[in-house]
C-alpha cells in the first residue's frame, strides 16, 4: 500500500510547484458540488463566520441594553436577542466550528487518508447545515422567539406564541448534520489510517475529534427527538410534557441536559486537541502524558453523559439524586484537571516560542481552567442553590465556551491559516488580536463573575441600580472583545492576496499535515507520509 | 497499489466498485458497516426518547396505562409482529441468495420481504381506523370517560408516537427494499457487490427488533384485568 512496508523512507520534496486543491474546477458548481473535504472545510468555515457574526450582533444588543438599569430595549426585543444570540451560537457556531472546519480538512491529512471514509454524506452534512440555519433565520426574520435556547416546557409548548416551530426545525435539521458528521469522523478513524499510523500515534487534535464524534452520535438523537416531542405538542395540543394529561414538564428538561450537558464538551473536546497541538509544537516538546491524554478525554467523553442533573438541583429533584449528580460532576472535573496539569508539565523547561497560535493556546488554557474551576462551585448544590439562574452561571460557561473554545477555534486557524491557504499572515497584529481577545474576555465576563455572585439574575432586560458599573464595565470589555474578532478577518483576508508565501512547514511541527505542500494538493500526498510518534519533536522533521 | 491479490475475477469485480477514498475493498466494505452500525445507534437513540417517556408516564399512571392498553387488538397485533418476523428471515435468505449468485431467489425473497413488511402497515391501518372509530385519536378526536380518562390519552399520544415513528421507519425500509429489488433483479449486485444489500438488511432487522420492544410495551403489559 505504501513504500515504507518496504523500508524506503520516502522524502517529501519541496512541492511547491504541486497543484492545489484550489486549482481544479473553479466554478461555483465545483465548490457547491465537491466532495473534497478540504473545499467543504472551507464552505463550512464561511458558513459558521457568518452566523458567528449573527450571534455577535445580538450579543452586542444584549450588553447595548444593560448598560442602563432600566434596560436599553424593549422587554420582548432583549428576550428574543437573548434567545436568538444562544440558539446561533450554540447550534451554528460553537458545536460546529472546530470540528467541521478545521476538524474536516485536517483529519484525514492527520492519519494520512485522501478523504474521509464518505465524502457524499460530507457534504450533504453541510447542506442540512445551512437549511437548518437558514430556518433560524427564517424565525427572526418571521418576528423571533422569546423561549431562550432551552426551550423549557411549558412555555415552549402552551405559553410563547412566537415562531418556535421554525427555529425547532432548525435545530432538528442541523442536529442530523452533526449526527452524519460524527458518524463520518469515527468511521474515518477507525477505517482509513494509512499503515503504520497506530492508535497511539495518532495526533490528539484527532483524539479529540474522535471523542467528540461520539458524544455527538450518542447525544444528538436525545436532542432532535425531543424537539420534535415538543413541537408535535404545539400542533396537536396534548402530548407528554402537558401537565393537564398528567404529563411531566420537567422530563423536558431531563432530556434537554441529558443532550446538552455533553453538548458543552461536544465544544470543549476538540479544542483540547487543538490546544495540545499547538502547546507541543511552540515548546518542541512531546505532550507531556500522552496516553492519560487520550485516556482523559475519552473519561471526559463518557462521565459527560452522567451529569446532566447538575442543571435541574433547583428544578425539584431528590436529595439523593442530586448528591449523585454532584459527585459525578465532581469526578469529570479529574481528567479535566489531569490536562491541565499536562499541558502546564509540557511547558516546563520548553523550548517556548510565543507565537499567535500560542498565545491563543495558552489563553485557551488559562481561561478554560477558571471556567471549570467555577463549574465545580456550580456542581455543589447547596452554592448551585444561590447562584442558580444568575450571572454567575453566565460567566462560568462563557469562560468555558468562548474562553475555552473560541479561542482554541482562533488559535487553531492561526496555527493551520499557512497550511489552508498557503499564506503567511502579520504576525505582529495577530498577536495584538490575541492578547486583545484575553484581555477583552476577561473584561467582559469577569464582572459578570462579580454580578451573579451580588445576585444579579440572568434573562432580565433590566437591573438594580447597584448592578450598573460593573456592567457598563462588561458591555465596555464586550466592544474590545469585538474589535479583537473583527481585526482577524481583515489581516487574514490581507494576508490571502498579499501574505508572504508558506513553505510546507513554517512552524517546524511534526504532524503528518506538515509533510505536504502548504496548499496540500486534491489528493492530499504527492508522495506518501511517513507516520511516525505523534509529536516527536526529539527527531528532526521529515 | 497492491495488484498481487486481484487475479480472481470475484477480486476484480470487487475493486471495480472500490471508491477512490478507499484502497482495497475490504476496507470499503468494513467503513461501509461500520457507520450503519452507528447510524442504527443513533435509531435506537431517538426510539430511546420515547421508550424513558413511556417508562417515566407509566410509573406515574399504572392504572390508566393498564386500561388503556386493554384498548389495543392484541390479534392484529400478533398477526403485525408475525408478519415482521418472518420478513427478517427472508430478506438473510436473499442476502445469502446473493452472494451464492442465486438472484432469482435473491430476487424472490426481497419481494417477500416487502410484502410482508406492506402486510404490517396495512394490518396496522385497521387498527389505526379501528382507534378512530373507537374516539380514541389524541388531541384530535378522543372521547374517554371515567376515573382514568386523562392517563388514557396519554398513552394514545405515547402509542402514535411509537408507533408512528416505527411506521415511518419501516416504510423507508419497504421503499428501499422494492428499490433493491429491481436493482438486484437487473444484476446490479452479485456474489462481488453486496454491501448495499446487506446494509438495507441490517436497517430492517433494526425496524423489526424496535418492533420488539414496542409490542409488549404497549399491547402485552397489564393487559390482564386486576
Ligand atoms: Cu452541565
Amino acid at each position: 500500500m505504501s513504500a515504507i512496508d518496504a523500508g524506503i523512507v520516502p522524502q517529501p520534496k519541496p512541492e511547491s510547484a504541486a497543484p492545489s486543491f484550489y486549482s481544479g474546477d473553479q466554478s461555483l458548481r465545483g465548490w457547491l458540488f465537491t466532495r473534497d473535504h478540504k473545499r467543504i472545510a472551507i464552505l463550512y468555515t464561511l458558513s459558521i463566520t457568518l452566523f458567528f457574526g449573527l450571534g455577535g450582533a445580538a450579543a452586542a444588543m444584549i450588553r447595548y441594553d444593560l448598560i442602563v438599569p432600566s434596560g436599553e430595549l424593549a422587554t420582548e426585543v432583549y428576550n428574543k436577542a437573548f434567545t436568538f444570540h444562544g440558539v446561533v451560537m450554540v447550534w451554528f457556531f460553537l458545536l460546529p466550528s472546530i470540528p467541521v472546519t478545521l476538524g474536516n480538512f485536517l483529519l484525514p491529512i492527520m492519519i494520512g487518508a485522501r478523504d474521509l471514509a464518505f465524502p457524499r454524506i460530507n457534504l450533504f452534512s453541510w447542506y442540512l447545515f445551512v437549511g437548518g440555519g437558514a430556518f433560524v433565520v427564517a424565525a427572526l426574520w418571521a418576528g423571533g422567539v422569546d423561549t431562550g435556547w432551552t426551550f423549557y416546557t411549558p412555555y415552549s409548548t402552551m405559553f410563547s406564541n412566537t415562531n418556535v416551530y421554525l427555529a425547532i426545525i432548525g435545530v432538528f435539521v442541523t442536529g442530523f448534520s452533526t449526527i452524519f458528521t460524527g458518524l463520518n469522523f469515527i468511521v474515518t478513524t477507525h477505517t482509513m489510517r494509512m499503515p503504520g499510523m497506530t492508535w497511539m500515534r495518532l495526533p490528539l487534535f484527532v483524539w479529540g475529534l474522535y471523542a467528540v464524534s461520539v458524544v455527538m452520535v450518542l447525544a444528538t438523537p436525545v436532542l432532535a427527538m425531543t424537539l420534535a416531542l415538543v413541537g408535535l405538542e404545539r400542533v396537536v395540543g396534548v402530548g407528554v410534557f402537558d401537565p393537564a394529561l398528567g404529563g411531566d414538564p420537567l422530563l423536558f428538561q431531563h432530556l434537554f441536559w441529558f443532550y446538552s450537558h455533553p453538548a458543552v464538551y461536544m465544544m470543549i473536546l476538540p479544542a483540547m486537541g487543538l490546544a495540545s497541538e499547538v502547546i507541543s509544537c511552540f515548546t518542541s516538546r512531546r505532550v507531556f502524558g500522552y496516553k492519560f491524554m487520550t485516556y482523559s478525554m475519552l473519561a471526559i467523553a463518557v462521565i459527560g453523559f452522567m451529569v446532566w442533573g447538575h442543571h435541574m438541583f433547583v428544578s425539584g429533584m431528590s436529595v439523593y439524586a442530586a448528591m449523585v449528580f454532584s459527585l459525578l460532576s465532581f469526578l469529570v472535573a479529574v481528567p479535566s484537571a489531569i490536562k491541565i496539569f499536562n499541558w502546564t508539565a509540557t511547558l516546563r523547561k520548553g523550548d517556548i516560542r510565543f507565537t499567535a497560535p500560542m498565545l491563543y493556546a495558552l489563553g485557551f488554557v488559562g481561561l478554560f481552567l477558571l471556567g471549570g474551576l467555577t463549574g465545580l462551585i456550580l456542581a455543589a448544590p447547596a452554592l448551585d442553590e444561590f447562584l442558580h439562574d444568575t450571572y454567575f452561571v453566565i460567566a462560568h460557561f462563557h469562560y468555558v465556551m468562548v474562553g475555552g473554545s473560541v479561542m482554541a477555534y482562533l488559535g487553531g486557524i492561526h496555527f493551520w491559516w499557512p497550511k489552508v491557504t498557503g499564506r503567511l499572515y502579520s504576525e505582529r497584529l495577530a498577536k495584538f488580536a490575541a492578547v486583545l481577545m484575553f484581555v477583552g474576555f476577561n473584561v467582559t465576563f469577569f464582572p459578570q463573575y462579580l454580578l451573579g455572585y451580588e445576585g444579579m439574575p440572568r434573562r432580565y432586560h433590566s437591573y438594580l441600580p447597584k448592578f450598573q458599573e460593573l456592567n457598563i464595565i462588561s458591555t465596555g470589555g464586550a466592544v474590545l472583545l469585538a474589535i479583537s474578532y473583527a481585526l482577524p478577518v481583515l489581516y487574514l483576508l490581507w494576508s490571502l492576496r498579499y501574505g508572504k508565501r508558506s513553505p510546507p512547514n513554517p512552524w517546524d511541527a511534526r504532524g503528518l499535515e506538515w509533510q505536504t505542500s502548504s496548499p496540500p494538493p486534491k489528493e492530499n500526498f504527492l508522495h506518501p507520509p511517513v507516520p511516525r510518534e505523534a509529536y516527536a519533536y526529539d527527531e528532526p522533521a521529515l | 497499489m497492491n495488484a498481487t491479490v486481484a487475479d480472481s475475477p470475484l477480486e476484480e469485480g470487487r475493486r471495480a466498485h472500490l471508491e477512490e477514498q478507499f484502497d482495497e475493498p475490504a476496507q470499503q466494505h468494513s467503513a461501509a458497516s461500520l457507520g450503519m452500525w452507528i447510524f442504527l445507534a443513533t435509531e435506537m437513540l431517538f426510539f430511546g426518547v420515547l421508550f424513558t417517556s413511556y417508562t417515566v408516564m407509566r410509573v406515574l399512571h399504572p392504572a390508566g396505562f393498564a386500561e388503556a392498553s386493554r384498548h389495543t387488538d392484541l390479534l392484529l397485533g400478533s398477526g403485525e409482529t408475525a408478519a415482521l418476523l418472518t420478513s427478517s428471515i427472508t430478506i438473510v435468505i436473499s442476502l445469502r441468495a446473493l452472494k451464492l449468485g442465486q438472484r432469482g431467489l435473491a430476487t424472490l425473497f426481497l419481494l417477500l420481504t416487502a410484502a410482508l413488511g406492506t402486510g404490517f402497515l396495512v394490518i396496522h391501518g385497521f387498527e389505526y381506523h379501528s382507534e378512530w372509530e373507537e374516539h380514541l385519536i389524541p388531541g384530535v378526536r378522543f372521547l374517554q370517560f371515567g376515573p382514568h380518562a386523562r392517563a388514557v390519552e396519554l398513552f394514545e399520544v405515547l402509542s402514535y408516537l411509537l408507533t408512528g415513528w416505527h411506521s415511518i421507519h419501516l416504510i423507508i425500509a419497504v421503499s428501499v427494499v422494492l428499490g433493491l429489488t429491481y436493482r438486484v433483479w437487473r444484476g446490479a449486485f452479485g456474489p462481488d457487490h453486496f454491501t448495499t444489500l446487506e446494509l438495507a438488511a441490517l436497517y430492517w432487522h433494526l425496524v423489526d427488533i424496535i418492533w420488539m420492544f414496542i409490542f409488549p410495551l404497549l399491547y402485552l403489559i397489564g393487559r390482564a384485568p386486576v
